[in-house]
């Protein structure tokens, strides 16, 4: 208690900056007066009377000191005091605390700035409550090398009463036509189990949300719809709740309406900003009736009880599995080995850019070391200009752990400031730098930019200056008094050791750029190549315009049915599009035949059946479907090469046809000699995704070459082409090709369709330019972040050499004066500086080759057509490393060589 | 020459405290004066160092002062001791006498009166 009370009146002392000096020297005055009084009583002279009490007293100086000490706080005290002292001295050498300061703020500010991105997408990539209960659940027959086969009803129900969870829901994102308002839309929709929002824990903000344990087998006449459409298509109406909305020419009620801030869960942009949900049983129209057998190729996801971890959850999985097979052997054949597979779902949402947004945190966190090293190189600089400040300090009798904390606060003072002002600019042109962050970036509408990142980014600068202020620190107050009194800075003890770990700094600094400019001309050269690769189709001039047709639920509404009907409406609007000026050809098909679509979420692989080759209880390769018109290809710029495309008379009636791609013929008709057989004329039979209309056999009737329509990265994809006479789609996709102006064309196609079909949306015009540029977005991001970061990385080494060879040649000032009056050539004087800098260079290369190997094994994910041993890459880079520190030599190199000695000589 | 032994760490303490309680109020010079006295020059004591121990004591509540005037007739400081100093002096003293007792217990055995 009694430390307490002292503690809090020294605090309060402290915080009212109440000082007892006055007390004290009136008590100690008094003090002596009293003692020399009693000296003079005892016949001292009155000289000497006062002499004696003084000594007596003691030390005057320290006993104040004592005395304060105890009246405050000496710790916070001084730390004002070297705070103010630090601030003074960053006043008074205002070129070394602006470049230190700038620099900090480049590290930090790139490192807060990807922070945020990476702790928006990867450390809170779900935003809802206890996330780490949400799973991900997939079914796979390992045996017949079929994965995520997705879940039957019956299997559905085993899970939702298998107690291993508190929900389970099934959904399925798709689009949905909005007619009935203004302009028809179409907006994105998920038809799931009606606990799905019971999954993630979120409720509406006005209405409802369904009852988990709603039983329907159709769809539930109630909707929920997300704030964004609300806004949109009602104007924020309060008394929305109840009204009817027609989708896909089906009536529903609106019930709930989510929050502001709710994204949905899901793998593309799209999908996380869905704005409809409907609830369905999947076992009624428009689904088939509910069969063990029937599975639904939709997305599980659950949440677990409380407490179960997604381990012990997989075990008691796996026991239920077991036992299901055991009562139905019927529908899991054993040679299929049939499992379930949990998965946390935050995984399988951030799994594509972990690698990417790793290697930039990696990229920046070089660029943040970096910055560190030139800091503190910086301040080792001026550790040897400040010697004498320092041993004269020293030899007043600072101690020695008091002189490392205050050049420890001078340090920490200019590294927060850094930060500071980091995460200001930051602050400052957040808007503008959210441009550059890729859409199809997860939860990109959440990265935020608050206190908790300003946290950051002081947690960062305090511990960078503490880490790297303190070896200049304890380096700089670490010197021989009487010879640094002598020489009055003329070098002393300390800089030995001071000039190596400069030396080793810059190494280090040379060593971690070449690394960042290795790994940035490995991105680069990979973007580039995947940028100049063979397409094996025309973009260019090309507009893709979406629209899609109503799929009502009771299929005899519809009034797109069959293929015959639908054919009706695709002339009639290919027709009108050929008569809009400047449009040289038309073509038509499904989306997900859109070349590098960004609907990646619609390519649905399918088993290909060969005839003759059923085998049962087995599935075959899977292949990717598009549905096309006979002029996509010539539109697309397409080579066939063998056979025939389609033609006029292949219409419903007539027997199903098909083209395939040279790597599906490569891959289904490998031919006995390993030469190839030829496809044409072969016929096959597709499963899944084309539903129950037509199973008939269907013939190839042509092989295309490949071409780069499905990824860039890979020409080999197996492709089917099926003709969209014979089998509708509903999502469709109109091609114009010609000079049309992108802006205006959306419009002139809108009034083309709608003419023919007024309740059909038209949205979503690209050329397909701008759909390649957009599949690529991820890629270039990282590659011009690294480039980028790569570029300052070199900046700074490049200032990092530079300030030490302009030390070291003005420490060697005197002996190259000396060197020169002794009738040395100047240019062996130039010849001897820029050696130095040389073998930094060449130390500094020969570490950063040896990590940069590392680092590049490591991304070898990410590269695309280049090694990453890529010999050019590292040889380029090295030689620029080593010009740029030859340049940076240069500059100091000449000033060494222009030295006069007189004037030199003098000056010391 | 053999030097005078440092004032204990604590033990300045418990004296400014006893001294006060023998004497009442007194200002720093008094203190000073009665410790020395008593210890018989023995001590070496820098009077400076009273100052400081007086005002943490003063923080912790075992003392307060005021301004007074001295014998002759100056400002001086008087510290008093309150009830807190009391109960401190009355606890350390036991605790002192315990421990002196404890080593004059160890000094006084002999070997033959070990077991």
């Amino acid at each position: 208690m009694r430390f307490l009370r002292r503690f809090f009146i020294r605090l309060s002392n402290f915080t009212t900056g109440r000082r007892a000096d006055q007390r004290l020297r009136e008590e100690m005055a008094e003090h002596l007066a009293l003692q020399a009084e009693e000296n003079l009583h005892a016949g001292m002279s009155p000289a000497e009377a006062r002499r004696q009490a003084a000594l007596k007293l003691g030390a005057a100086q320290a006993i104040r000191e004592q005395h304060n000490a105890e009246q405050g706080l000496p710790l916070a005290e001084n730390f004002l005091f070297d705070l103010r002292y630090a601030f003074r001295m960053l006043h008074r050498s205002p070129g070394f605390a602006l470049i230190a300061i700038a620099t900090m703020a480049l590290g930090v500010g790139a490192t807060t700035a990807i922070y945020s991105v990476i702790d928006a997408t990867l450390l809170h990539p779900l935003p809802y409550p206890h996330p780490s209960e949400l799973v991900r659940i997939e079914a796979n027959v390992p045996g017949v090398g079929a994965h995520d086969i997705g879940l039957s009803i019956p299997e559905l129900r085993d899970l939702q009463n298998s107690g291993i969870f508190q929900y389970v829901s099934l959904s399925f994102y798709g689009t949905n036509n909005l007619t009935g308002n203004t302009q028809p839309a179409s907006i994105s929709s998920k038809s799931v189990s009606p606990g799905y929002f019971a999954v993630l824990g979120v409720d509406a903000q006005l209405g409802r949300t369904w009852d988990p344990h709603d039983a329907t087998p159709g769809f539930l006449p109630d909707v929920v719809i997300s704030d964004g459409l609300w806004k949109r298509a009602f104007g924020a109406d309060p008394h929305i709740l109840g009204k009817s909305l027609r989708l896909d020419n089906d009536v529903y009620h609106v019930v709930g309406v989510m929050p502001a801030g709710f994204r949905d869960q899901g793998q593309t942009s799209d999908e996380r900003s869905t704005d409809l949900w409907a609830a369905a049983g999947f076992y009624g129209d428009p689904a088939p009736p509910p069969m063990r057998g029937t599975r639904f190729p939709f997305e599980t996801i659950a949440r677990l009880q409380p407490g179960v971890s997604p381990e012990a959850a997989q075990g008691r999985l796996d026991a239920l599995v077991a036992s299901l097979k055991k009562q139905y052997p019927a529908d899991y054949p054993s040679q299929g080995a049939w499992t379930i597979h949990l998965t946390p779902l935050a995984e399988t949402l951030v799994g594509k850019v972990r690698q990417s947004l790793m290697v930039l945190f990696g990229a920046v966190g070089l660029v943040l070391l970096i910055s560190c090293v030139n800091v503190a190189n910086l301040l080792l600089a001026r550790a040897s200009a400040r010697g004498r400040e320092m041993a004269v300090r020293q030899a007043l009798g600072a101690a020695r752990m008091r002189l490392v904390r205050q050049l420890l606060t001078e340090s920490l003072l200019l590294f927060v400031l850094g930060g500071i002002s980091g995460f200001g600019v930051l602050f400052c042109a957040r808007k503008f730098l959210l441009q550059f962050v890729p859409e199809s970036l997860p939860r990109l509408n959440d990265i935020s930019i608050g206190w908790g990142l300003l946290a950051f980014a002081i947690a960062v600068s305090v511990a960078a200056g503490t880490i790297f202020g303190l070896a200049p620190a304890w380096l700089t107050s670490r010197l021989n008094l009487t010879a640094t009194l002598r020489q009055e800075g003329r070098g002393s003890n300390g800089s030995q050791r001071r000039s190596r770990l400069r030396h080793a700094l810059v190494i280090g600094e040379l060593a971690l750029s070449l690394v960042l400019m290795i790994a940035a001309g490995l991105l680069l050269r990979s973007f580039w190549d995947l940028f100049k690769v063979q397409l094996g189709f025309n973009p260019t001039r090309v507009v893709a315009i979406e629209t899609s047709l109503p799929n009502p639920n009771d299929p005899e509404t519809d009034i797109y049915h069959t293929a015959t009907q639908e054919a009706v409406l695709l002339r009639e609007v290919l027709r009108r599009n050929r008569t809009i000026p400047g449009v040289e050809e038309t073509a038509v098909s499904d989306r997900a035949a859109i070349p590098l679509g960004h609907s990646q979420g619609d390519r649905r692989a399918v088993p290909l059946f060969r005839e003759g080759q059923e085998v049962q209880g087995s599935q075959p390769p899977l292949i990717d479907t598009s549905i096309v018109s006979p002029e996509y290809f010539h539109l697309l710029g397409m080579t066939l090469l063998r056979g025939r495309l389609f033609a006029d008379q292949d219409v419903e009636d007539t027997p199903l046809v098909a083209v395939i791609n040279q790597a599906a013929a490569r891959m289904y008709w490998p031919g006995k000699d390993g030469k190839g057989e030829d496809p044409v004329g072969k016929r096959v039979r597709l499963l899944g995704r084309l539903g129950r209309a037509r199973q008939d056999w269907t013939t190839i009737v042509g092989v295309m070459a490949d071409a780069r329509t499905e990824s860039l990265a890979d020409a080999g994809i197996p492709q089917i082409y099926l003709d969209i006479y014979q089998r509708p789609a509903k999502f469709l996709a109109f091609y114009l090709r010609g000079q049309v102006d992108p802006a205006t064309i959306s419009a002139q196609v809108r009034t083309q369709i709608q003419a023919v079909d007024a309740e059909l949306p038209v949205f979503r015009a690209e050329t397909l330019d701008d759909v390649l540029s957009s599949s690529l977005s991820v890629r270039r991001f990282s590659m011009e972040m690294v480039a980028l970061f790569a570029a300052t990385a070199l900046l700074l080494a490049g200032l990092g050499i530079y300030g030490t060879i302009s030390f070291l040649v003005n420490e060697q000032s005197r002996e190259i004066a000396i060197r020169l009056a002794l009738g040395a050539q100047r240019r062996n004087i130039l010849r001897m500086v820029l050696r130095q800098g040389l073998t930094l260079a060449a130390a500094g290369a020969g570490v950063g080759l040896v990590v940069a190997l590392i680092v590049s094994h490591l991304m070898a994910g990410l590269l695309y057509g280049v090694s990453p041993y890529d010999l050019y890459t590292f040889a380029g880079v090295t030689a620029v490393l080593t010009a740029v520190a030859l340049a940076a030599s240069y500059i100091p190199a000449l000033r060494a060589m222009r030295l006069d000695p007189i004037t030199t000589l003098h000056a010391e | 020459m053999k030097e005078k032994p440092d004032v204990l760490q604590g033990t300045l303490a418990l004296m400014v405290l006893k001294t006060l309680d023998a004497l009442g109020p007194q200002h720093g010079y008094g203190i000073a004066r009665r410790i020395e006295q008593i210890s018989g020059d023995i001590l070496a004591l820098n009077q400076g160092t009273l100052y400081p121990l007086l005002l943490k004591l003063e923080h912790e509540g075992s003392i307060v002062s005021q301004w007074g005037a001295s014998e002759n007739n100056r400002r001086a400081r008087f510290y008093r001791l309150t009830a807190t100093g009391r109960k401190q002096l009355r606890e350390e003293t036991h605790d002192w006498e315990q421990t002196a007792a404890i080593i004059a217990r160890f000094f006084n055995v002999k070997a033959e009166d070990l077991p």
